[in-house]
């Protein structure tokens, strides 16, 4: 007994919470991987630009509140999503043909590309403030939880509850349909082939009479409901500040890289390596450590690696470790 | 004469707009934003030695500063002998500790050959030594921020005058970039853009939660100051009298003399905070001059040939027998060192060290787009383009407000648009950067004074 | 009138000196034509000149009779005309088989079909067909690269150096493969090191220097005159 106490405990406090961590981060990172694959830059406007997606579901949300409109016991949220795609999509491809194809055309250097993302990135993050302000909003409505501790004791007669809430089960579901739905586009598809080509060969795809216009515009599709999902996922789950936005980039781009850049599978297996490092190496274990040994071993101190204070560091020193060891990444760079 | 005309052109008018926001905001303001701009080109000045002269691209500016503002902390602030005697000690023993560490898998990595178990055993002694850190940290930490958590609850510094915490923010910075050159200046540009971005940010966490060192974001507050205290002066007999003289014309035509005391006594209240203020222009001012000639010298140097060679055709160079790893490092820790000094300068400048406030988008971002703007790989673009994106940074607000309070003023007060914006108006400088830089990238890329390189 | 004909081309790169000038070269379908000369002379450039990868200052292509001076390479590629680089020429992270289905793209229907048909032509790549290409060994690498090119039924196939850095064995492997290729009716330019093997194979040859036409003729000919033996087939 004590046992599966010990098990529902680490499920609680860890596995969950780090798999729907897990799940926000693997979207961000491969949209950063696409990107970087196909456009061959470092976008470090990325989490501004997942801002800027959820900032409209945001907005959606409120007005759709306000007429009524509802999905009962599911989130507002998810009904805004196809709109705030939409708006993102428009606003890369507005961003693109303004800033980023020049360089294309003139094939600039990845690291001017890059300075040149920090200049969408102050301007984005101009837009979203003065649109909808700095402050912290939620918009998570519905039902808050599918499984609710007290009920899980009941049902099972067990000393600890597992909660799952609904915003952890819709983060989970929504991002592996949407992960297998552009894996299968990217390795099934004709056009999605095209694009692996593109990136794998880039003269040699134009020589195949692949379009790039379409390849470009295809990637900024993809990217904008890989950005404007992770960022209503993570928004529902936590709450929706552009400022801590702008701070996920760096777990992101961590995921992205320890995933091996590039390569999306990479990227999202890189979400979650980096969510359960943060989260397990941080996770205080005395309760969990309590139910497996017996009372007299009991430990005094919260058997914590790290205060949680350090949850990002951790994500970037594992980053640092496989750039030391491994700077292609676990699942080696370059293919998407 | 003619080929520094554009230098002199962009400088002066620099210069009239400070004036003008002097003589239409306050002196006060004006000498704040100076200042800032000053301590901004050291910034730029660091960071374009590694953009500029070697091409390294270096986002981690915000740790650089925090540790020179750490620097301060730790240099300046009298000991706290309190917390020494509680916990000195355990302290102490974890930094042998580490050294300890340090030396055991240096002798690893040099004595025994690459295997599994020399893996594993690299493995064992820093997870050991993790460990055996924490014992023996914890209790001292715990000892040290229970003595007087209010006021000090951390081990102070050495309670020197601050100017020597200058050197030793460039030490710190330095030693810093020394580490993280070694781990990361192999890596390719973005990659090293990331790694540097990140790794500023974990030095910041340290800072922020380790109040043992230096209060973390319980901030250290009333630090000192390499120029004198406005209360002080506000009771010297020779400044009222400076003052005084100063404002005699304007003096002289109050008639009444509680009245002529009353204006006086503001009088000296301004020029109290503007002489302090001018006081750290002046010292800032001879940081930079000192900087530039050096920089400059160091340009047209054989040296500076060199690193030019090696930023433009890294191949070349190498094959030329350039050890481009070396150099390399060099500059990186060259280049962080004189961030550095900027961190210790701001802190030193603001007399407090605020952990929480280190923020990549203020202390990274905006210090590149003041490169990138000001020219990159010129030292006299590089800080003209700290003035200029400094001042657009701190006036973007007033300015946009003014323009927002000029377009909607047929508007209603309580249009709900008009005071939206309104509310918005300090987001505008996110916007002018935003722009500014795209705009400078796109139309003029090497900045707004290119880098000039003539063959004397 | 030739059905793939490079008349009096001048070309260079960017505003730098002409590479090549007043160079023609002309192929016919089902002909082997072989480009040699020593290095610097303009072989590549010529052949690039004719896919359209760089502008021409003068002269003219046509195929079947058409001018095609003024068009992109893409357009050139819709047209029928195949080009397989040195180097970089498969798409290393893909499979042999979206290797040739990218080879395909431009095509609207019969792919599958097609895809037999290079199977039929590269035996060895139907076994390895689910294989990423970047692990096929060199020899392989080409045919898929030629597989790729011929997915798109060209009316001309261009090759840059395709045996460049492949053993003896495989070369004269390849060159059989090249062989036929040329018996389904496609004309072949291709760029060769190997001026012996190569003009063995071809039908006719050109020999630049200095960016000129300096011999022609057939590659029985070719092989025989003295003066080409001595200046460009060591004896």
């Amino acid at each position: 007994m004590d046992f599966i106490n010990a098990i529902v405990v680490l499920t609680n406090f860890t596995i969950i919470p780090a798999l729907a961590y897990g799940s926000q981060l693997a979207l961000g990172a491969i949209f950063v991987t696409l990107i970087y694959a196909v456009l061959r830059f470092a976008n470090f406007a990325t989490g501004d630009m997942m801002s800027f997606g959820t900032m409209f579901a945001v907005l959606l949300t409120y007005y759709f509140q306000s007429i009524g409109l509802g999905l009962g016991f599911l989130p507002t949220a998810l009904l805004t999503i196809p709109f705030a795609i939409i708006m993102m999509i428009l606003y890369m491809l507005l961003i693109d043909k303004f800033v980023f194809s020049y360089y294309r055309i003139k094939k600039s250097p990845p690291v001017q590309f890059a300075m040149v993302s920090v200049g969408v990135m102050f301007v984005t993050q101009a837009i979203i403030r003065i649109i909808i302000g700095p402050s912290d909003r939620r918009f998570l409505d519905g039902e808050k939880f599918i499984l609710k501790a007290t009920e899980f004791k009941e049902m099972t007669g067990l000393n600890e509850g597992l909660t799952l809430k609904s915003t952890q089960a819709i983060t989970i579901v929504v991002t592996l349909i949407i992960v297998s739905i552009m894996f299968w586009f990217l390795n099934k598809t004709k056009t999605g082939t095209s694009m692996r080509a593109y990136s794998d060969n880039e003269d040699l795809a134009l020589l195949s009479g692949i379009d790039p216009k379409r390849v470009v515009l295809i990637t900024w599709v993809i990217a904008g409901v890989l950005a404007t999902v992770g960022g209503i996922l993570y928004g529902l789950d936590k709450s929706y500040r552009p400022f801590v936005y702008f701070n996920n980039m760096l777990p992101i781009f961590a995921a992205a890289i320890v995933g091996g850049i590039g390569n999306p599978f990479g990227a999202f297996l890189g979400g979650y390596v980096i969510a359960f490092a943060e989260i397990l190496i941080t996770y205080a274990y005395k309760r969990f450590i309590a139910y497996l040994v017996p009372e007299s071993m009991e430990p005094d101190s919260l058997m914590q690696l790290l205060s949680t204070d350090y949850k990002f560091a951790v994500s970037f020193s594992i980053l640092v470790i496989v750039l030391l060891i491994r700077p292609s990444g676990i699942f080696k760079g370059k293919t998407i | 004469m003619r080929k520094y005309s554009n230098i002199i052109a962009a400088y002066s008018i620099m210069l009239v707009l400070i004036l003008l926001v002097g003589i239409f905001q306050s002196w006060s303001i004006a000498l704040t934003i100076l200042n800032y701009c000053l301590i901004s080109a050291v910034m730029t000045i660091g960071a374009n030695i590694q953009w500029g002269y070697a091409g390294l691209i270096n986002f981690g500016i915000m740790g650089y500063t925090a540790l020179g503002g750490l620097a301060v902390v730790l240099v300046s602030v009298d000991p706290v002998q309190q917390a020494w005697q509680a916990g000195g000690l355990n302290i102490l023993i974890c930094f042998w500790i580490i050294v300890v560490i340090v030396v055991l898998i240096r002798y690893l990595l040099k004595y025994f050959n690459k295997s599994k178990y020399r893996t594993y055993g690299i493995a064992f002694i820093i997870i050991g030594g993790i460990l055996l850190l924490r014992l023996t940290a914890s209790p001292g930490i715990e000892a040290i921020e229970a003595v007087d958590p209010a006021k000090t609850g951390f081990l102070g510094g050495m309670g020197l005058p601050v100017l020597f915490s200058w050197i030793g923010g460039a030490f710190l910075a330095g030693g810093l970039a020394f580490i993280v050159g070694k781990i990361a200046l192999g890596l390719r540009a973005d990659y090293l853009a990331i790694a540097t971005l990140l790794i500023a940010e974990i030095v910041v966490s340290i800072i922020k939660h380790e109040e043992w060192l230096a209060r973390g974001v319980k901030n250290v507050i009333g630090l000192k100051r390499p120029a004198p205290y406005e209360i002080d002066l506000q009771t010297s007999q020779w400044f009222i009298n400076l003052v005084e003289k100063f404002h005699s014309k304007k003096l002289s035509m109050i008639n009444s003399i509680t009245e002529r005391q009353d204006a006086l006594s503001q009088f000296v209240i301004d020029a109290s905070s503007v002489y302090v203020k001018l006081c750290f222009t002046g010292l800032f001012l001879s940081v930079v001059i000192v900087l530039l000639i050096v920089t400059q010298k160091a340009l047209y140097s054989p040296w500076g040939r060199k690193m030019r060679a090696i930023r433009d055709n890294e191949e070349a160079a190498s094959a030329m027998g350039k050890n481009i790893v070396k150099e390399h490092l060099f500059i990186f820790i060259l280049g962080s060192a004189i961030v550095g000094i900027a961190g210790a300068m701001m802190v030193t400048n603001d007399g407090l060290f605020t952990p929480g406030s280190y923020r990549p988008m203020r202390y990274t971002f905006v210090i590149w787009v003041m490169v990138i703007v000001g020219g990159t790989g010129n030292n006299f673009g590089a800080i003209l383009g700290g003035f200029v994106v400094w001042f657009l940074w701190v006036e973007a607000a007033p300015m946009a407000l003014f323009l927002i309070n000029f377009f909607t003023s047929h508007l209603p007060e309580t249009n709900l648009v008009r005071v939206h914006l309104i509310e918005s108006a300090p987001y505008f400088r996110f916007l002018v950067i935003g722009i500014g830089l795209l705009t400078i990238m796109r139309y003029r890329p090497k900045g707004i004074l290119p880098e000039k390189i003539e063959i004397k | 009138m030739a059905f793939f004909e490079g008349t009096q081309m001048t070309a260079g790169y960017g505003d730098g000196p002409d590479i090549i000038s007043s160079c023609s070269i002309s192929a016919n379908r089902g002909e082997i034509v072989a480009i040699l000369g020593p290095n610097g002379a303009g072989k590549s450039t010529a052949m690039k000149a004719m896919l359209g990868l760089l502008n021409l200052k003068s002269g003219s292509v046509t195929l079947d009779g058409e001018d095609i001076s003024k068009i992109s390479p893409q357009d050139r590629v819709k047209q029928g005309i195949s080009f397989v680089p040195q180097t970089r020429n498969v798409f290393a992270e893909l499979t042999v088989k979206e290797n040739l289905e990218i080879g395909g793209f431009l095509r609207e229907d019969g792919l599958d079909q097609m895809i037999e048909n290079i199977y039929n032509l590269f035996p060895i790549l139907s076994e390895k067909k689910s294989q990423i290409v970047g692990q096929l060994s060199g020899g392989q690498r080409q045919q898929v690269a030629l597989g790729r090119a011929l997915m798109s039924e060209p009316s001309v196939l261009m090759l840059d150096e395709p045996t460049a850095g492949v053993s003896p064995i495989v070369m004269d492997e390849l060159f059989e493969h090249i062989i036929k290729v040329k018996k389904t009716n496609v004309a072949i330019i291709m760029v060769e090191q190997n001026a012996k093997q190569a003009l063995s194979i071809s039908d006719r040859g050109y020999v630049l220097v200095t960016g000129q036409n300096k011999f022609e003729g057939s590659g029985e000919e070719l092989l025989n005159d003295p003066e080409v033996r001595r200046s460009f087939l060591g004896g």
